[in-house]
């Protein structure tokens, strides 16, 4: 027992694994498994996520290394690692009835969700290139699966093998940027790679530098920032709405995480290098986030768009590469995944007698037929364009903010423009909803999805009100990096 | 020593052999069996080197799963190999540029700095701390499940959705799927196995389907 107990800050992940593997054995060897109906593995998931997430926040977040610095527990890495359960548990409760009705449900599915979510707290932990490359691989693999579940349709094969054919693309260049960084610095440690960065002059790190750019190329495939978005359209339009919905949410946060913390723990040194790079990939991803979404039809697809046009946003508080930017990147991230998950739980609830529908035209009048879905789903949107005095607001706030401070004001600049250019298509569902005449309608909002569609709503409203114990929380888990990166450097 | 140099070089010159033969070959089966020559002599290349361990993965892995693997998809996919080859000619031109470009970077680069610089010199490199008597399968497994145990557990989940992924995107439960009954099989006498037909002079009897499964 006693050699058990320095595993305990990864409690959690293993708790989640196991879990994971006795719903597989359950789904092995109950009889009475069929497409869509079984022995409630979806519910027995969330338990397994509330579990993991409640054993998070009995740890107290102090700093500390296992397996020779390749898993890191901090503050930082406790914010994302609730965000990325609430993220999942929330997906999952709201589509556990779409995923039964279309015949998706299986103890599979929750199966490789779980491992995903392992996947992501692994990355999100990782403290040398080999972690990230296995936590990585671990939940880009369970997710090409999951695009791909729905084999009715055509087109759910289609967006997992786009998924799978990219994301192992970049994976291939992620790894050719690691073993270029391991060569230049002799280390696969981020801290012992920063060292080592730190003390070659400038004209000699050109090798370590050309391993992070094919480095950072991966991880940006998998934020989805332009121009290593294309998949993220066609990924979905195709996969189911529920795949979807925990695809928008919670992988993005865990890269996001991953890309923080390599960067500020593994290459504080060449900085100056690395911002350019994130700047140009904020850049692009906000301005074509704006104007890809205007012509969208699919609301799957514009719902892509606008995650690119975010993606844009939060890059910002990482280019900055300060303490305010980090907290402004976290609150923007958590703040982004609550008002996808309330967007999405209405897409899961646009449905006719004919089954689920996906046309933005679809939505007309829907404030005459359904007027508390049509009022979630506006302040969704007008929160996401950035309008105050809702969530969305503060969460552009808080990055252009940061920006400022540090001199950023190019940055800043194109980021209030292109929120301008993205509140055109934002509102312009909101009028539809409003002011056209209702074409089709939905059948009534089943109410596992009604609940989080109102708290994801209530957030929005409400983050006025109170929003320290968020920021705060941001504050403490960036300020668990910035120290450990100072402490590194000296 | 001039043992080892022999099948260095007898080892070197199969393996550059049978790799030209993988790209020559007019029978794809012919060319996927010449791959795994120059895998074995590779995995010999290896042996020479001290490194059995590669070796044996070379061949457990490479020509184990992965060539058998290519074996399987030569021959059960129709791919017409002619057509394939046909713009051979036309673009060789292209490829003995790149070759030829590479080749040469290749030799400037060992010239200019001969083959002795590498990780030795940078300041980080890692340092073999292995004993003398260790083999190096002995060594791997010594740091695999002490010092990489994480790594080792985290791919064996990979693994694990890998497996479970290939299973749930192939596996159909169709109705009118004939399975292998075994306990079925054994239980089978002469009189449920064997039925005696009375053949008409002149005609002929298609026999009862039943009890085939």
């Amino acid at each position: 027992m006693q050699a058990f107990v320095g595993y305990a800050p990864m409690l959690p992940e293993i708790v989640i694994a196991i879990g994971a593997m006795a719903i597989l054995m359950l789904g092995v060897f109950r009889k009475d498994v069929t497409p869509g109906e079984d022995f409630g593995s979806g519910w027995l998931t969330v338990m397994v996520l509330i579990i993991g997430g409640a054993l998070i926040l009995n740890g107290d977040g102090a700093r500390e290394a296992l397996f020779d610095g390749a898993f890191i527990s901090d503050a930082f890495s406790r914010f994302s690692k609730l965000l990325i359960l609430g993220a999942a548990a929330l997906v999952l409760v709201m589509s556990l009835d779409t995923l039964s009705r279309e015949k998706l449900l299986s103890p599979e599915i929750c199966v490789l969700m779980l491992l995903a979510v392992v996947g992501m707290m692994l990355m999100v932990s990782a403290g040398n290139l080999i972690a990230l490359f296995l936590g990585l691989e671990l939940q880009s693999l369970a997710l090409y699966v999951i695009a791909a579940i729905d084999r009715s349709k055509v087109r759910s094969s289609e967006a997992g093998l786009k998924y799978f054919v990219l994301g192992s693309l970049s994976s291939g260049m992620l790894l050719y940027g690691a073993s270029l960084i391991y060569g230049f610095t002799g280390s696969i440690d981020f801290s012992v790679i920063a060292t080592v960065a730190q003390g070659q002059p400038a004209t000699q790190n050109i090798g370590l530098i050309v391993g992070l750019v094919f480095l950072m190329v991966g991880l940006a495939f998998k934020i989805s920032a332009v121009p290593f978005h294309m998949w993220t359209p066609d990924v979905y339009e195709g996969a189911p709405t529920p795949v979807t919905a925990f695809f928008a949410a919670a992988p993005k946060l865990a890269a996001f995480s991953l890309l923080v913390r390599t960067l500020l723990m593994g290459f504080p040194g060449i900085a100056t290098q690395w911002q350019q790079i994130i700047v140009f990939l904020s850049i692009a991803s906000m301005v074509l986030g704006a104007f890809a979404a205007i012509g969208q039809k699919n609301i799957k697809r514009l719902m892509a768009y606008s995650s690119i046009g975010h993606v844009g946003y939060a890059l910002i508080g990482l280019a900055t590469n300060s303490e305010a930017g980090t907290q402004a990147l976290l609150v923007y991230l958590a703040i982004y995944i609550v008002m996808t998950i309330g967007a999405f739980a209405c897409i899961l609830s646009m449905r006719t007698a004919d089954g689920p529908v996906e046309d933005i035209d679809s939505l007309s009048g829907l404030a005459n037929k359904n007027l508390g879905m049509a009022f979630v789903l506006a302040m969704i949107f007008f929160s996401m364009a950035g309008i105050p005095p809702l969530a969305g607001f503060f969460a552009k706030l808080y990055v252009f903010g940061a920006a400022m401070k540090s001199g950023l004001y190019t940055l800043a600049i194109i980021g209030v423009l292109s929120s301008v250019v993205g509140a055109y298509y934002y509102l312009r569902v909101v009028k539809v909803m409003f002011f056209d005449e209702s074409k089709v309608t939905f059948l009534p909002v089943v109410r596992s999805t009604g609940v989080v569609m109102t708290l994801a709503g209530a957030f929005v409203l409400l983050f006025v009100v109170i929003p320290s114990p968020l920021v705060d929380a941001a504050l403490e888990a960036a300020r668990s990096l910035h120290v450990a990166t100072a402490a590194a450097a000296r | 020593m001039a043992l080892t140099a022999g099948f260095f070089y007898l080892f070197a010159a199969l393996a550059v052999a049978s790799a030209a033969m993988v790209i020559m070959a007019k029978n794809p089966v012919h060319a996927v069996l010449f791959l795994i020559l120059t895998f074995f002599n590779a995995a010999g290349l290896f042996v020479l080197l001290g490194a059995e361990f590669l070796a044996m993965l070379l061949v457990i892995v490479y020509v184990g799963a992965v060539a058998v693997l290519f074996l399987f998809v030569v021959m059960m996919l129709d791919v017409d190999f002619a057509e394939l080859r046909a713009g051979f000619v036309k673009n060789a031109p292209v490829g003995l540029i790149v070759g030829g470009v590479v080749l040469f970077e290749l030799i400037a680069l060992f010239v200019s700095r001969g083959f002795g610089v590498g990780l030795a010199q940078n300041p980080g490199a890692p340092v073999a701390q292995m004993g003398r008597e260790a083999s190096n399968t002995q060594a791997l497994g010594l740091v695999l499940y002490t010092k990489y145990v994480f790594f080792f557990e985290v791919a064996g989940l990979v693994l694990l959705v890998a497996m479970v992924g290939a299973i749930v995107l192939t596996l159909q439960h169709k109705a009118n799927v004939r399975r292998q009954s075994i306990a079925k099989q054994v239980a089978r006498t002469p009189a449920t196995g064997v039925e005696v037909v009375k053949v008409p002079s002149g005609g002929s009897v298609i026999p009862a389907a039943e009890g085939r499964s």
